[in-house]
């Protein structure tokens, strides 16, 4: 043992950046199961396992890294699967896909957890009775110690060892008295800044654990002109929290009434790219007045226990069709997905009732449409400068006749037949806003009315995110404190007194990593002297 | 008057790597001159007053070989300061001409990370002397300096949406501040692990470890360092957390960039554990402190070029 003063403990009792001497070969004894208990309990809490433990997260961290998540991006993970077929299975059934909620990783970071809770625990109590406790008695022979140094001074043993008493005390040291000597400590903070921090990483990991337990996310898309609510009917999509019920959706509505976007048109190596997103809302809670408010992408909308944010947008152009009678039977904004930066963007049409046939359309649609040199189009601006809309129609069975939910997004094309497109006899309908054609086959016309823009909005609910970032400010005070406060002892002992001059000697000894230790037992040494004899040219 | 900036400041990169490279020589013929006379007494220059100017007063001459062995050191650290002002200038003019802060792509962000490292190697200097890392820090940034400047080179460009944000400025300014600090504790534990090589009687031909610090005190140093950048780095996941809340609208959502950093940061916990773990202080410690930098390495390199993420901002 390095620290003869303290008792016998185990590795958990230690302060931070404590470290023995090796270790004597040990006698083992017989355990019961008990016994076999308690040694299994202080294996896990021992920091040899901790370390292990915090290796092998950071190991098992990785696999997430290259395999794409289902939590983070789901349509990689489809990719990815479609792209390995035969590895893909093998990763499923290992958890690679959800890394981080996989029973491996979950496994890990609880025993590490469950560790550091062992570990905190025995040394808050350590730590405690270390705060009631006087600082130790002063060693007999100081000059083993560190910083060692001497002076000699004149005067009394009374009054030096009281001088040094007063002098340390005001450093911040606790002190006490032993015959001609003092003996102080300092830097209780460190300790207590680590148990902190350990205490604040685990608050992280409850007040997380409840947020997404008790939150909720939603993603909508909402054209201009529309308005959204915050009921679950209202959703495109839903990601409840576990113990998450309907009385935790606060009633309120958003209306989009415009989105504008600003494009780089100056600077000529950036040209085409987004500079700002704004999005203007009126937003209503229930029984209140509705409020003009804005959503930008660093600018999230805080209203009703939640926030909203604006994490997408592109053109959800509208279309007008009419049967060959005149009757509408379709006229609404279609979101479509947008394929580039100048957001060439995928749209797709599903008209299952009111013409004589099912009818399915996959368009492109180009905001500045320019003509490549194969009569095809591209976008060359995300703006519109020159909005065309290119559409594929299909007819026969678009296949949501029987009940099956399907993606709105996507066009099976297995059981339809090319009326219009580069496959057919009728070319793709190309069309500007205000234009209107004749659909083949005599199935009615269609009308490209205007061009409105559409957002995606995600919103968030979690009780818990405000504890989060609390803990997570405790982390970053505790890890400072703990590993920038030098924890010390220091002691100033009367070694000699004959004829009126006293021999003094002063030495430290360092509780974990100090730098300064030398320095603060010479600079102590420097200003008791200064003390004693004020006025004395040595 | 964005273009002649930017001209400028490119002409400030690339003057600074020459003399970089230069330092990095200087540096270098400063290790062998120290394994040529190992067993000397260590020369010293000492400044005296007469008067009121102060005379610089060279040891008398003995040998030839250790009076030279700080003349290069100077030479080296009067190389890397002027290099450092002129790689400062082209950050600095870099940021001017794109009105914003000069880390919004991989090419401005190991601009300034490299600056930031030299900086910190520069200020650690008046703390305590680390010039023997000199070798390793200067090439270290002449290096990436070097691919960033032909592989990373980017136009100035307006900002995205998602990066107009005050934690632009702190998230990655904390992030570039905690590798330096990382990149100083590695140097340190590389000389380390030679040194308890040689300690060992493994490493005999390294005759200039003769000169340094021992494995213990080197230890000891890496550590003040990395639990520096420990500190940082935790700050900027924090940082990062708070700002992924507002633009992303989750704070933690296992990005790749989020993955890489959690794990450095975790194999710096793990650092900091080793050295208070009986049989792992000493080397192993010192592997971890590596492999740790090697991870931000990559965290920066391979992650941002070669995996998918939100963090797309290399401009590439």
């Amino acid at each position: 043992m390095s620290q003869p003063s303290e008792p016998t403990q185990t590795d958990s009792y230690r302060p931070q950046g404590h470290y023995d001497a090796a270790e004597a070969p040990i006698q083992q004894p017989k355990l019961g199961f008990v016994g076999y208990l308690r040694f299994f309990w202080r294996q896990l809490t021992s920091m040899r396992t901790a370390l292990f433990l915090l290796l092998l997260l950071a190991i098992a961290a990785i696999p997430g890294s290259l395999v794409p998540q289902v939590s983070s991006d789901p349509n990689g993970v489809i990719q990815y699967k479609a792209n390995n077929p035969e590895l893909a299975p093998i990763l499923d059934k290992l958890q690679v896909f959800t890394t981080y909620s996989s029973v491996w990783f979950s496994a890990i970071y609880l025993l590490l957890f469950v560790s550091l809770i062992g570990c905190v625990i025995p040394r808050t109590k350590h730590h405690f009775d270390a705060l009631r406790a006087r600082p130790p008695k002063t060693p007999a022979r100081l000059q083993r110690l560190e910083g060692f140094t001497t002076r000699s001074a004149a005067g009394d043993p009374a009054t030096a060892v009281e001088t040094a008493r007063a002098l340390l005390k005001r450093a911040g040291y606790r002190t006490e008295v032993y015959d001609d000597s003092v003996s102080a400590e300092r830097g209780y903070l460190r300790e207590t800044g680590n148990l902190v921090f350990h205490t604040a990483l685990i608050g992280v990991l409850v007040a997380v654990g409840i947020g997404g337990g008790f939150g909720y996310t939603g993603q909508r898309v909402v054209v201009e002109g529309y308005a959204m609510t915050n009921t679950l009917a209202s959703y495109d999509s839903f990601n409840p929290g576990r113990f998450f019920t309907d009385s935790a959706l606060v009633p309120y509505s958003i209306a989009v009434d415009s989105f504008v976007p600003t494009y780089e048109t100056t600077n000529i190596a950036a040209f085409g790219q987004p500079i700002d997103y704004v999005a203007n809302v009126r937003t209503t809670l229930r029984g209140g007045d509705p409020q003009d408010a804005t959503i930008k992408v660093n600018e999230p909308l805080h209203i009703g226990d939640t926030q909203v944010y604006l994490l997408g947008n592109g053109y959800a152009p509208v279309l007008t069709i009419k049967d060959p009678d005149g009757n509408i039977v379709f006229s609404q904004p279609t979101a479509c997905l947008p394929q580039d930066a100048n957001l060439t963007s995928n749209c797709i049409i599903k008209l299952p009732d009111g013409l004589a046939e099912q009818v399915g359309m996959i368009g492109f649609f180009y905001p500045s449409a320019v003509p490549l040199a194969d009569g095809t189009l591209m976008s060359n601006f995300p703006d519109t400068i020159n909005p065309v809309i290119s559409l594929n129609m299909y007819t026969g069975d678009l296949g949501l006749d029987n009940g099956v939910g399907s993606n709105a997004y996507a066009l099976s094309l297995d059981n339809l037949t090319q009326i219009a497109g580069a496959a057919s006899a009728t070319p793709a309908i190309k069309l500007s806003p205000g234009e209107s054609a004749d659909l083949p086959d005599g199935l009615g016309t269609i009308e490209f009315t205007s061009v409105p823009r559409f957002v995606s909005l995600d919103v968030h609910h979690d009780p818990a995110q405000t504890w989060v970032l609390l803990f997570a400010v405790l982390v970053v005070a505790g890890l400072v404190t703990s590993l920038f406060i030098p924890r010390r002892r220091v002691w100033v002992k009367v070694a000699s007194s004959a004829d009126g001059v006293l021999e003094l000697e002063y030495a430290g000894l360092a509780r974990g990593d100090d730098p300064g230790l030398d320095a603060a037992v010479a600079e102590l040494a420097d200003r008791h002297l200064d003390q004693l004899a004020p006025k004395v040219e040595p | 008057m964005t273009d002649t900036l930017v001209t400028y400041s490119n002409i400030a990169v690339y003057s600074a790597m020459a003399i970089y490279a230069l330092a990095f020589i200087m540096f270098t013929l400063d290790l062998s001159r120290r394994a040529a006379a190992p067993a000397a007494v260590p020369a010293r220059v000492e400044a005296v007053a007469s008067g009121s100017t102060a005379v610089l007063v060279e040891p008398p001459l003995v040998d030839d070989a250790p009076t030279k062995s700080p003349r290069y050191l100077r030479a080296a650290m009067a190389l890397t300061i002027l290099a450092w002002a002129l790689h400062v200038a082209a950050a600095v003019l870099r940021g001017v001409a794109a009105g914003r802060v000069p880390w919004a792509n991989m090419f401005e962000f190991t601009l300034t990370a490299t600056a930031i490292i030299v900086g910190v190697f520069l200020v650690v200097q008046f703390w305590q002397d680390l010039r023997f890392v000199g070798a390793f820090v200067s090439g270290f940034v002449l290096i990436a300096l070097g691919i960033a400047a032909t592989n990373f080179y980017v136009d100035v460009v307006p900002l995205p949406p998602a990066l107009q944000s005050a934690w632009l400025v702190i998230h990655v300014f904390v992030a570039s501040l905690g590798t330096g600090f990382f990149a100083l504790g590695a140097a340190l534990s590389i000389v380390q692990l030679l040194q308890a090589r040689r300690a060992a009687g493994k490493a005999a031909g390294l005759r200039f470890l003769d000169t340094l610090p021992a494995a213990e005190k080197l230890e000891n140093m890496a550590y003040r360092m990395i639990v520096v950048g420990f500190v940082l780095w935790t700050f900027t996941l924090i940082a990062g957390a708070i700002w992924a809340e507002r633009a992303w609208g989750r704070y933690w959502g296992w990005d790749t960039k989020e993955v890489w950093t959690f794990i450095i940061w975790t194999i710096f916990a793990g650092y900091i554990h080793a050295r208070a773990t009986r049989g792992w202080r000493g080397s192993r410690s010192a592997t971890l402190a590596i492999i740790g930098f090697t991870a931000v390495v990559f965290n920066f390199t391979i992650v941002n070029l070669f995996f998918k993420g939100l963090h797309a901002y290399s401009g590439l």
